[in-house]
């Protein structure tokens, strides 16, 4: 038997799918537990700490972001499939849909004209670069539709990942301070008001600190946000002329 | 099995979704139709199959570790992001603080006046 020298056999791992496939699962469970240890703070969110960890590993090891998304597209992919199944949580709902539909509709719609005119207009106006601009945009939309939107209105698909994300903890964190302030009490309508406006975050924030009824009603938030947007935002976009 | 059955559902209403946004150049991404297509076949069949739910259930129960290879991707645009550091970060929480008030507003008064009005909820 021979030994192969460490460094000839780091440079196999060094190009190799393998490697950046588990560091991306293991960044994950060692995020998880991070978290927890920090008592499940939305700010520090399992998913942005993985993020960080990924990108401190891979600035620390020389790997460039196309050799890692070799491996990571494995993972990336289950994205398409993923977005396909929230017809399910949408199906369960379909009773409550149907009695709660105008409210839910025209909140929904009030809403995102809301998030993407408010962050179209506050980013033009401090002066953001167009591709930032147009990147920011879907931002208050789950990330695989997001990332769709904005390839399909001239944004960076990766960027708005991020952004989406980082939505997402600062609308867990602001929410329960807004509904505070502003008495609201009714759990269908915080689980709507999260799901809308921080998606996959509020939802998971809203079955676990919120209750059952807010969790259904963030995630049927979520969902029809995600569509209404992929119709809105293009027409948006086109008559701001951004 | 169902693990199988469940996957080619999905994947088969994404390629759906793909081919008919494609096909159409309609300005919406695939998977969103491919998510309509299972919506519409969901109703007309009446209940979700097991084997369905056990992977579309497994999916979203992970959604969050599938956005970790995009975010990511963060540290390409490390430049953009810094230049526009400022905007971004205020953009982020004030327009996400106006969206939960006037969502939140917008909802619960739409939603007393249905109650007062139909009594029926």
């Amino acid at each position: 038997m021979t030994v192969v020298a460490l460094d000839q056999l780091w440079v196999y791992l060094y190009g190799h799918p393998l490697l950046s496939l588990l560091a991306t699962l293991v960044a994950f469970i060692v995020a998880t537990r991070l978290n927890r240890l920090l008592g499940g703070t939305p700010l520090l969110h399992p998913v942005i700490l993985s993020i960080a960890l990924l990108i401190a590993f891979l600035l620390l090891t020389g790997i460039d972001y196309p050799s890692y998304f070799e491996g990571a597209q494995f993972i990336h992919f289950l994205l398409g499939p993923a977005t396909v199944a929230l017809a399910i949580p949408l199906y369960d709902h379909r009773e409550r849909v149907r009695a709660m539909l105008v409210p839910i509709v025209l909140a929904c719609c009030a809403g995102i004209v809301t998030a993407v005119g408010s962050t179209i207009g506050l980013a033009a106006l401090m002066g953001a670069a167009p591709e930032t601009l147009l990147s920011l945009a879907p931002r208050s939309v789950t990330s695989p539709i997001a990332m769709g939107i904005a390839e399909q209105v001239g944004g960076i698909p990766s960027l708005t990942a991020g952004l989406v994300l980082l939505t997402g903890s600062v609308g867990c964190a602001l929410g329960p301070w807004v509904f505070r302030l502003m008495s609201i009490e009714d759990p269908s309508v915080q689980g709507f008001t999260m799901g809308l406006a921080a998606h996959g975050f509020g939802t998971a924030h809203c079955f676990a600190s919120m209750g059952a009824m807010a969790g259904a009603f963030a995630g049927l938030a979520m969902a029809l946000t995600g569509l209404l947007t992929a119709f809105l935002l293009p027409l948006m976009t086109t008559l701001l002329g951004v | 099995m169902p693990l199988i059955v469940g996957m080619s559902l999905l994947l088969g209403c994404q390629f759906l979704g793909e081919s008919l946004a494609r096909g159409l150049a309609m300005p919406i991404p695939g998977p969103v139709l491919g998510m309509l297509i299972l919506l519409l076949a969901l109703m007309i069949h009446g209940r979700v199959p097991s084997a369905l739910r056990k992977t579309g259930e497994g999916l979203l129960r992970y959604l969050t570790l599938l956005f970790v290879p995009a975010g990511v991707g963060m540290m390409v645009h490390g430049r953009l992001i810094m230049a526009d550091l400022w905007v971004i970060g205020v953009t982020l929480v004030v327009s996400t603080a106006v969206t939960l008030a006037v969502t939140a507003k917008v909802m619960s008064w739409l939603n007393q006046r249905r109650l007062r009005a139909g009594g029926s909820a």
